[in-house]
This record gives structure tokens, sequence and C-alpha cells, in this order.
């Protein structure tokens, strides 16, 4: 067994909060930069440029590459040997969400009570945790900041397993469509296939948690990914929706086993601005 | 690249076509979703509106808290069409322009044509280089409503495109994908 002090969690949190706001990954940074050199619409050339731009800046100066920081999702892989320390994990991971935003200057973009009241919690918290327990003595820890300009345009359909493939295609291109210039295009969309009407949706979530270069380990899903890819940037919704060709960066696939009946299929949006962190204490 | 500075007149404004980019400079005002909802029961109520409304550009903004020593946060725009429902409203009582991103419903669309109104798109995910274009803000209103309180803001060159003219023609349904832009 090995002892923890959860206060390790909330500052790998409260860090992770502050790079993620300023620093785009690399693999993201990486396309927005190879479109904009591809793109020929002036009107998309010049929206891409103002991104590279704006990451430089982001970067240099310690200014949040979005206004909307987002929203924090955790999640929490436990090794079943693990014993924490120091008072209650939950606490400790939302006071690092607490310190991560407040500190930084980061933007509370959380409010209370959905439905009546929506007041501010003034320090972004609380944030969304999953906890999964797993072997071993480790605890991995990957963490998600989202804005809702493209988490409000993404959906969950029960497919039936007659749709097929087609249903699925048909499906992520009508969500993308829908999401069009309002999302903040170019969009990174992560696909969830299986499980059941909830697992799904937290599979899409984790799906954009994939580096951008890394595939889809199953080659006829990677083929999938590519084709939808491919499929999207036809669109023509491109940069901001003012056209071109770059909807999106990338497609993100990941499945699971489902029920015999069905085929859930969940599309998480997400915009050019896909911040995401790992840590593993 | 066109300049116009704001307040602009409204033959100005009526000069722009859909899809041009534009360098913005002057006064603007941010207010999105809550303050939006206390502006409009304001005007129910028939109460002053806590700044001239009258040709005034509402930036919907909700920036990051300023640095010590900085101007503002993050500044970049938030999705316009939570604030559609508004616009006539504001429209009647004298805004000239919004600045945005997204697209805009049917009830923009004629508002805009029957006031001679302009709606600005900039690009959403930029808001650390849009803030490096605005020089003074000034706290007008609603400052407990934190990010979504309203700000006088000055800027200068601020980059836009016109996302929906005077004769309501829309940035995002334009046929000819290759115009203006010089
Ligand atoms: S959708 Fe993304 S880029 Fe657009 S405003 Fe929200 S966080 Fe920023």
């Amino acid at each position: 067994m090995r002892e923890i002090e959860v206060s390790r969690i909330g500052k790998a949190i409260e860090d992770a909060c502050g790079q993620m706001a300023t620093v785009y990954s690399a693999d993201i940074i990486r396309r927005i930069r190879s479109a904009a050199e591809t793109e020929t619409l002036p009107r998309a050339q010049s929206a891409l440029n103002m991104l590279v731009k704006n990451a430089e800046i982001a970067e240099q100066e310690s200014i949040p590459i979005c206004q909307d920081t987002g929203m924090v999702i955790v999640f929490l892989k436990v090794g079943q040997d693990v014993h924490f320390t120091g008072g209650l994990l939950t606490d400790a991971i939302q006071e690092g969400v607490r310190r991560g935003y407040t500190e930084n200057y980061l933007r509370a973009s959380v409010v209370d009570d959905p439905l009546y009241d929506r007041k501010n919690t003034k320090d972004n918290t609380p944030a969304v945790i999953h906890t999964e327990i797993t072997g071993g003595d480790q605890v991995e820890i990957e963490l998600m900041a989202k804005g809702f300009g493209s988490e409000n345009k993404s959906a969950v359909r029960m497919c039936t397993p007659a749709e097929g493939e087609e249903g699925i295609i048909r499906f992520v291109l009508d969500t993308i469509a829908a999401a069009g210039p309002n999302a903040c295009p170019p969009f990174i969309v992560g696909v969830g296939i299986g499980g059941t009407f909830d697992s799904c949706a937290r599979l899409s979530k984790k799906a954009l948690m994939r580096p951008l270069d890394e595939d889809s380990s199953d080659p006829r899903y990677a083929d999938l990914e590519r084709r939808l890819l491919q499929k999207a940037n036809e669109l023509n919704i491109g940069p901001m929706g003012m056209h071109g060709r770059t909807t999106a960066l990338k497609i993100q696939i990941e499945y699971e086993p489902t029920h015999i009946a069905g085929m859930p299929c969940a599309v998480n949006m997400c915009c050019h601005v896909c911040r995401h962190a790992k840590a593993v204490i | 690249m066109k300049r116009i500075h704001l307040p602009a007149s409204r033959q100005e404004l009526r000069e722009l076509r859909a899809g041009e980019e534009v360098l913005l400079s002057g006064t603007i005002y941010t207010a999105r979703d809550a303050a939006h909802k206390r502006l409009k029961e304001l005007i129910e109520k028939g109460e002053p509106l806590p700044f001239d409304l009258q040709d005034a550009v509402i930036y919907y903004v909700g920036p990051t808290p300023a640095r010590p020593g900085q101007v503002i946060g993050s500044a970049g725009p938030t999705t316009s069409s939570r604030m559609d429902p508004y616009v006539p409203l504001l429209c009647e009582h004298g805004m000239a322009g919004m600045i945005g991103k997204g697209r805009r419903s049917e009830e923009v669309r004629q508002a805009v044509m029957k006031h001679g109104a302009v709606y600005f798109v900039t690009v959403g995910g930029a808001g650390a280089l849009l803030s490096k274009a605005i020089t003074a803000a000034e706290p007008v209103a609603f400052e407990d409503l934190l990010s979504e309180a309203v700000v006088r803001l000055t800027v200068k060159d601020f980059p836009c495109f016109v996302g929906m003219d005077t004769e309501g023609n829309d940035i995002y349904d334009l046929a000819d994908q290759c115009v203006s832009d010089r």
C-alpha cells in the first residue's frame, strides 16, 4: 500500500489549470499552423492566422487563449493499492480547481443552480469528477477545461444496430453541421460509440483527450476517423464558419461493448481550444 | 483594410458589406446574457440605462480577470445567438452595432435592416490577441455580475469581419466565398 497526500493531487490540478488555459498542446497548434498554410480562401486564412498569432501572445504573455476558460472535468484512475491521507480527495480536487482559477486570473464560469438561481460560484468550482479504480499504486489524473460554445452543440443519439456505419456517419456529420459557426471551428470532434446512454457521452469526452497524432487502435475505427474528417472538411463550414476547408482538425473515436439491441453514439464537439492535461502521481 | 471609427454614422454603416474585413477603433460596450436581461428590465420599467445606447456598439464578451498591470484579460467573442431575443428592443433604443460570433436569427436580420445596424463577427478563441486591441476598460454597471458586467472599452484597430450588413446579407450565407478582403 502506498500513501498519497490528497494535497498533491490538488496541486497537480492547480498547475494544470493554469497551463492549459494559456498554452495549446503541441499537436493542436501544429495542425492549426499547417491549416493556415493550406487554406486558400482569404477569410479562412485570415482567421487561422489570427489563431496562430493568438497562440503566440497567449503563451508569451500568459493570457488565456480564450476568455471562456471552461468548466473542469477530472478523470481519475486510482490504483487500488493507494491510500489517501490528509483529508477528502474530492475536497482536494475542488481546492485545486479553485486555486488554479483564482490565482491564475482565469474566468469563473460555473453557476450553482442550473435552472433557477444561476449564481456564479466565483471560483469555477465544482469540477465534474469521474473516478475509476485500477491496479497498482499510482494515481493518474486527466483533466479538461471545456468551453461551452462547443459543449452546447454536442449530442447523444441512440442509434440502432441496423443503422450501422452509415447511421454513425450521418449523425456525426449532422452534429458538426448543426454546430456550424457558433461552436468556434476548426473543431476537434470526440465520438463515443457503444456502452449506454450515459457512458457513451463520457467516452466521447475521453476521445477528445487522446493526442491528435494517435489514431484509434482498431484499424477499422481509424479508417472511419479519417473518412469522417474528410467528409467534415467537405462541409465547407471552415474556420469560424466563414467557409473554407478547415472545419475539423481531427475526429477521434472511442468505442466500448454495448447491448444486443443498441448502438448509442455521442458526439462531443470541441473548438480548437481543446484544453487537456495529464499527470501521474 | 477598411478602418471604422466608432460611434460611426448610419451612412458609414450602410456602406459596409457582409464578408468585409474591418478594423474598429473607438468606444464599445461589453454585455452578455445577464447584462442584457437587466438592460431589458430597465427599459421595460422606463428607467434610465447605465450608458447611452444611441449609436452604441455592444460587444458580446465576458473577459477573464485582468492581471495587475493589464487593461483587460483574454477578451474574445461569445456566441451571439443567445442575445438574439434582445436585439429588436435594443435597436429600437438606438443600438447601432454588435460584435460577436456565430449565426443570428431572422428576427435579428429584420431588426438590423429596419434600423440600419450592423453585426460584426470576430474570431472565437482569439481572446489573447483581441485583448491587445483594447486600450482602456472602464466599469459602467452591474459589477456584481463579474465577467458579465457592462464595461466601456476603448479599442484600436480591433479586427472583425462584417457578419451582417444593413441589407441583411449574412457572412455565413455568402454564395461568393471569395468576396471582400481588400
Ligand atoms: S467554443 Fe471554445 S474557442 Fe469558442 S469561446 Fe468557447 S472555449 Fe473559446
